[in-house]
């Protein structure tokens, strides 16, 4: 029996356990919206603009574990997808796009809401696609699917023309993936990891860093050995925050630009970094060749190409980091280190995370009440980019892998909130808080319209300063203090914008008021925004200017905003 | 310093786009490309000149490796290989240095494709440094144009290297 | 657009005594701007691009507009463009602003804006590196600039930009994208802006097009029923004037595309309204029966042929274009002309004699009478077309329209009278959904006193609402007229039309416009009943503030007549 290229298309959908599509319809993708309309197990959550589609997805994928999809038309439909999929690309996130095209006789005519989105988004995808033939079409969706979850993760786009949705022929399970040109390394090789081992079991201040790969990997528990075993502190990136508890002795925090000033020093004391899942990226190393200039360093990657990018490392070791952390574990001898573990005790004191204890309501403070109060709840934080995202890294405390949802590598302001609709929907019992600030939520504040028209009690922490403010922190220190367009007069009155959705608002300006409001807002089962009205004259502590090493920190001064 | 990969990738439209973006997107220099097919259609082979040292081209490896399309790289710099280019070159030829300019087509044995009035076509094929000295004997006479296609290389020996041994 | 012919008519803002003087890649950059004439630039802040805020913040010169995306930005800039004739200038951070400039650049290309885009980016040794907010810009836009420019050394950058305007502006206008890595913005060199430009890929083309002119006079002088089509490259080339002696010497009746519109006025005898997909019945009839089509300045795109094949079939066909690569693309063509569409017209003036086609007009006239556009009033409900009608009264021509995509934007193009050229701003090529408030934005900046009025769909507006709290910021005293059917509208229709009415996810829920306005501290007002159309507009275009109207329209109405896609014009659904 014949069927068209757009029901083929929902039906290998459904045969990868698709459950959930964020997308916005259109001209290019009429077929493929009616055959969706028609599936029982795929629900579609229609956005108010693509963009928050891909975030959705990359939300709901990374608290799922699952493949995130999206869907788009042609043209504009495709582009308002890009920031989104480079996002994703830059985060190793597995999400398949799926987009709209003009028919193919049509393509490269420059007609209406045509654009080359395979083009356009070769350098910001793990690979694409463009379906030529409605033959063609189950399997590249099967490739596409393998591409990204394997291996590194990340965006796949599939571009289909109109006409072959529309097509009709035969439809036939797709056999299994495989492509002569992509077969992931996942084992390590044994002689490296006996290496490994010895540089392990010899080193006198040995730390852990452990990266988004260690999630990827749902590598946690193995994690939890390794540290234990080798009683190593433990220091994590942005996007790894949670793989392993915050609240263990031997947790560091995170580290780099605005990391814990203890886990900066350690590591530039540490003459062995076990680098798990990381990238080295220049937010965590500061100057490159002031970087663990001690140490020696084991890099252990899926990607080979991470390996020795950015920094020299002494041992490279290729392949997945839960399958290799199985074969290393027996060849660590336990070890207590317990002259190093005094060291980073003292560094812990001498060093801790600081802010200003004087009246005003401080976003730090409600960070940490807020990780007091849901640290122990099945919750899932989302965060945008700026001080209030740097902020949550360093007070919230993460306990669990797969809490903290962030644009750790491309920065993106608008990622939070459409990110934390998709973790909702994804994981329908949990709390799911999106941390904000007043310039990143109104890039994609839209979308409280998906959230009130799919009953999704999101609560949005919005820290409203009127105030682009980590760039007004870099021009004060790097521009005297010339503060130049961040003023963000103009800002709608949260409270009463939340009202016009139907959605309930709060708003904290007292730090006494902190806790009984948010409790409120956590259990009051209903979409809200819970605005703090901080000061912009904020600045997050600590900061690695630029150029400098890790331990050339600017600290927390005491005394510099009193009277406030 | 130069060095010369034979890359095979899967014959497929939009590749040479991949990787042209490829190098372009990380910064790398391409001096040459030259593709075609192989033996087996489905595949075709690109062997690319990189200028980088043995950190750039341990990068840009890697890098092209995780190309989907792409199947076997082979830096083959310090390998046994044969390698070759082609080259027009039209020349200015007129009859008083006729003579001189065939004298160094025979030397080089090269050939002689078009004559014209005041100029010839002379087409070479040779090594990098077997081109480059024709170019520069012929320097003098007046060069009108030259195009070449790019090297291609192919390692000595029994050994295929087109991923099966 | 005339090219400058010496450095101090470049450097008409630019202060003469700072050429020569060391300066940092920042303020060059902003310098160049200067002597480029630029009064508005349109911004985001981030890391990338610090030094340059930094230089723009002591700038007297320039003015910045702060948006709340960067999407918001670059639409704003598009409609500065397209309103002005300028280009338009914007600046984003690296990474995520500058992809988040994607759409914005695409609908500028496929309209043929001018537009001058400059992004930060991170220094050139962590190009490639996958940096921390970097994105290979310069690569992603690869396909949708007219050019783009990656500085990788401060002594380029004065040159680029001239070479950017350049571009920008002449030949078939369109995007350039400089991408500037923030070192690059630190370090220094002496300020020079050429006078010079030395492109040798690109040469405009010299204008011998006298035996073609010759040629098409014949044409004309023998057609029996001739048929104008004006598109975006008349509004371009500023030549409606020409236009109009042209169509009125030789009696020949003028249809404008979407892109076109304004170019002929629309209260003339001779204008036959849009031809296309939702043109007028008139014009698709005239266009199907002609037997000489003069086409200036518009690229036969699928919307307006229809199916190619049937596509004006009895004629002949005169290309007037400024961009080769256009004639013969689409259709074939009997006579080309590459030429800037003024220069064209004017020497065509000059040597074609008048000519009457009284059979030809009359049988149009017929056409027009027999096919007017027309909808079923509605004294309960109100309907699109009515809003629009009210709208022509209200403005009484005076004013510029801004429209989003969707069925409202039909509506806009078939309704509303426009008797000036950029006076009507719309993403036709690329058919944007969010253009329309933004672009409405750019287009207050650049006209503060006029009135400017928005037309967007409920879905539409949404795509870009966060952009009231710049309207607000800088009290730009836009009327925006949402036409809520709580449907994405156009998408329904072809559901309703051609899918049996199975509307899958084309309802789309929406927030209290009214209060949503005011929580901005806008003005918003809500429209229920025909009779409160008018008056509420007349009251919205009075107040000196952002006024958002909440009409709520006659939710399944179609936009009629229609050519199913890839259908013969003449063959129209509803006329």
């Amino acid at each position: 029996m014949a069927v068209t290229g757009a029901e083929i298309l929902i039906k290998t959908l459904e045969y990868e356990g698709v459950d959930t599509v964020f997308g916005y319809p259109g001209g290019a993708v009429l077929p493929i919206y009616d055959a969706l309309k028609e599936s029982s197990k795929i629900k579609h959550i229609l956005v108010r603009q693509e963009q928050a589609a891909v975030h959705a997805a990359s939300g709901y994928a990374r608290t799922t574990g699952k493949v995130g999809v999206c869907m788009a038309t042609s043209g504009p439909g495709a582009t308002n997808l890009v920031t989104g999929i480079a996002t994703a690309y830059m985060d190793s996130i597995p999400v398949v796009i799926i987009t709209g095209q003009v028919s193919t006789e049509m393509v490269g005519t420059d007609a209406f809401q045509e654009v080359d989105i395979t083009g356009i988004t070769m350098p910001i995808s793990k690979h694409n696609y463009l379906v030529k033939n409605v033959k063609d079409l189950s399997r590249i969706i099967r490739e596409a699917f393998h591409i990204a979850k394997t291996g590194r993760p990340g965006p796949v786009l599939v571009d289909v023309p109109k006409n072959v949705s529309a097509q009709l022929t035969k439809y036939n399970i797709p056999e299994d993936v495989d492509l002569r040109g992509y077969k992931p390394t996942y084992k390590g090789h044994p002689t490296q990891i006996k290496n490994a081992a010895e540089l392990i079991n010899e080193a006198k201040k040995p730390v852990i860093f452990a990266g988004g790969g260690v999630i990827n990997s749902e590598a946690a528990a193995e994690l939890k050995i390794l540290v234990e075993k080798t009683s190593a502190p433990i220091t994590t990136t942005l996007n790894a925050l949670g793989v392993f508890p915050e609240t263990h002795p031997q947790s560091l925090g995170m580290l780099g630009l605005h990391g814990t000033p203890y886990a900066n020093y350690v590591v530039t004391e540490c003459d062995l970094l076990v680098g798990l899942g990381v990238r080295f990226d220049d937010r965590v190393t500061g100057a490159v060749e002031k970087f663990a200039p001690n140490a020696k360093k084991i890099h252990i990657d899926i990607d080979p190409a991470e390996i020795g990018k950015n920094v020299e490392v002494d041992l490279p070791l290729v392949g997945d980091v839960k399958t290799i952390l199985e074969e290393l574990l027996p060849l660590v001898e336990e070890r207590e280190n317990r002259e190093w573990n005094a060291r980073v005790e003292k560094i812990k004191k001498e060093y801790p995370l600081k802010y200003g204890e004087t009246l005003a309501l401080r976003p730090q403070y409600v960070i940490e009440k807020l990780g007091e109060l849901t640290r122990d709840k099945d919750v899932v934080i989302t965060t945008d980019v700026g001080q209030h995202q740097m902020w949550t890294a360093q007070y919230y405390k993460f306990t669990k892998p797969r809490t903290m949802l962030t644009s750790g590598g491309l920065g993106t302001m608008g990622y939070g909130f459409p990110a934390a609709i998709g973790a909702q929907l994804g994981n329908r019992d949990k709390l799911v808080v999106a941390v904000t600030g007043d310039g990143s939520f109104q890039m994609h504040m839209a979308e409280m319209g998906t959230a009130v028209e799919n009953n999704l009690p999101v609560k949005v922490l919005l820290f409203n300063n009127n105030c682009l403010a980590l760039v007004r922190q870099l021009q004060h220190f790097y521009c005297n203090k010339s503060y130049s367009a961040v003023d963000f007069s103009g800002n709608p009155d949260f409270i009463r914008f939340a009202e016009c959705y139907g959605a309930k608002g709060i708003r904290i300006t007292k730090t006494e008021e902190t806790v009984p409001k948010l409790e409120e807002a956590l259990n009051n089962d209903s979409l809200t925004i819970i605005e703090c009205v901080v000061s912009n004259e904020e600045m997050v502590y600590p900061m690695v200017p630029n150029n400098k090493g890790l331990n050339e920190m600017i600290h927390f001064e005491e005394g510099e905003d009193d009277g406030r | 310093m130069k060095h010369t990969l034979s890359v095979l990738v899967e014959n497929k439209p939009g590749v040479l786009t991949r990787v042209a973006g490829l190098f372009a997107r990380r910064g790398y220099n391409i001096d040459s490309l030259a593709v075609g097919r192989t033996e087996n259609p489905e595949i075709s082979r690109m062997t690319i000149v990189v200028e980088g040292d043995d950190r750039v081209i341990e990068q840009v490896t890697k890098q092209l490796h995780k190309l989907i399309e792409v199947i076997k790289i082979n830096d083959i710099t310090e390998d046994e290989h044969v390698h070759r280019e082609l080259i027009l070159i039209k020349v200015n030829a007129d009859p008083a240095h006729r003579m001189e300019i065939m004298q160094i087509v025979n030397v080089f044995r090269a050939r002689v494709v078009d004559f014209g009035r005041n100029s010839l076509i002379i087409e070479v094929t040779g090594d990098e440094g077997k081109i480059n000295a024709i170019e520069n004997s012929l320097h003098p006479f007046g060069i009108r144009e030259v195009v070449r296609t790019g090297k291609v290389a192919m390692v000595r020996g029994p050994k295929h290297k087109n991923g099966k041994s | 657009m005339a090219v400058a012919k010496d450095l101090r008519e470049v450097c008409q803002f630019g202060n003469l005594m700072e050429v020569g003087k060391k300066m940092s890649g920042a303020d060059i950059l902003i310098k160049s701007l200067e002597c480029e004439g630029v009064d508005t630039i349109f911004g985001y802040p981030g890391g990338a691009v610090l030094n340059i805020y930094d230089a723009i913040y002591r700038c007297k010169k320039i003015k910045h507009i702060l948006t709340r995306h960067e999407q918001g930005l670059i639409h704003a800039a598009d409609g500065y463009a397209r309103s002005t004739g300028k280009p338009g200038v914007c600046i984003a951070t690296s990474g995520p602003g500058a992809t988040n400039l994607v759409t914005g650049i695409a609908t500028a290309y496929m309209d043929s804006v001018p537009l001058v885009i400059i992004t930060g980016q991170v220094a050139v040794s962590y190009i490639g590196k996958d940096s921390f907010q970097e994105a290979d810009i310069t690569g992603i836009t690869l396909p949708i600039t007219k050019y783009s420019y990656l500085v990788k050394d401060v002594r380029d950058l004065a040159r680029y930009v001239r070479e950017a305007f350049h571009l920008a502006t002449t030949g078939r206008p369109g995007p350039v994208l400089i991408d500037l890595p923030k070192d690059v913005t630190y370090a220094e060199t002496e300020f020079f802006y050429p006078p010079e430009i030395d492109l040798p890929g690109y040469k405009l083309k010299p204008n011998g097009i006298e035996k073609e002119v010759e040629k098409a006079s014949e044409m004309l002088k023998e057609a029996q029923r001739p048929v104008i089509i004006a598109g975006g490259g008349v509004v371009n080339s500023g030549a409606h004037e020409e236009l109009l002696a042209l169509a009125e010497k030789l009696q020949i009746p003028v249809s404008t595309t979407l892109m076109g519109k304004g170019s002929f006025p629309e209260n003339h005898p001779l204008y036959l309204g849009m031809p296309g997909m939702h043109g007028t019945a008139y014009a698709n009839y005239a266009i199907s029966d002609c037997d000489l089509l003069l086409a200036v300045g518009m690229r036969f795109d699928d919307r307006v042929t229809g199916n190619v094949k049937t596509f004006a079939k009895d004629a002949k066909v005169i290309h007037i274009d400024i961009d080769a690569a256009e004639i013969n693309k689409n259709i074939h063509v009997d006579l080309s002309i590459v030429s800037d569409a003024k220069n064209a017209l004017e020497k065509l003036l000059g040597i074609i004699k008048e000519k009457d086609n009284r059979r030809w007009l009359d049988k149009i006239e017929f056409w027009k009478k027999e096919y007017p556009l027309k909808y079923c009033k509605d004294s309960t409900r109100i309907k699109p077309q009515y809003i629009l009608e009210k709208i022509n009264e209200v403005t009484a021509g005076d004013a510029y329209f801004v429209t989003d995509t969707g069925q409202h934007q039909m509506w806009a193009a078939q309704y509303l009278k426009c008797v000036r050229p950029r006076s009507f701003m719309t993403s036709g090529g690329l058919g944007t959904m969010g253009y329309g408030f933004p672009a409405a934005m750019g287009v207050q900046i650049a006209h503060p006193e006029a009135k400017v009025v928005t037309i967007v769909g409920d879905g539409g507006f949404q795509m870009n609402s966060q952009e009231l709290a710049t309207a607000v910021h800088y009290n730009l005293p836009l009327t925006i007229c949402i036409f809520n059917n709580g449907y994405l509208g156009m998408v329904r229709q072809w559901q309703d039309l051609f899918l049996d009415k199975r509307y899958s996810h084309t309802e789309i829920s929406q927030p209290d416009f009214v209060k949503l306005a005011e929580s901005y501290g806008a003005v918003g007002m809500r429209v229920e009943k025909p009779e409160d159309v008018k008056k509420t507009l007349e009251k919205a275009m009075e107040t000196p503030r952002p006024v958002v109207i909440d009409f709520l329209i006659e939710q399944e109405e179609n936009v009629f007549p229609m050519v199913p896609a890839g259908g013969s014009i003449d063959k129209m659904l509803g006329r």
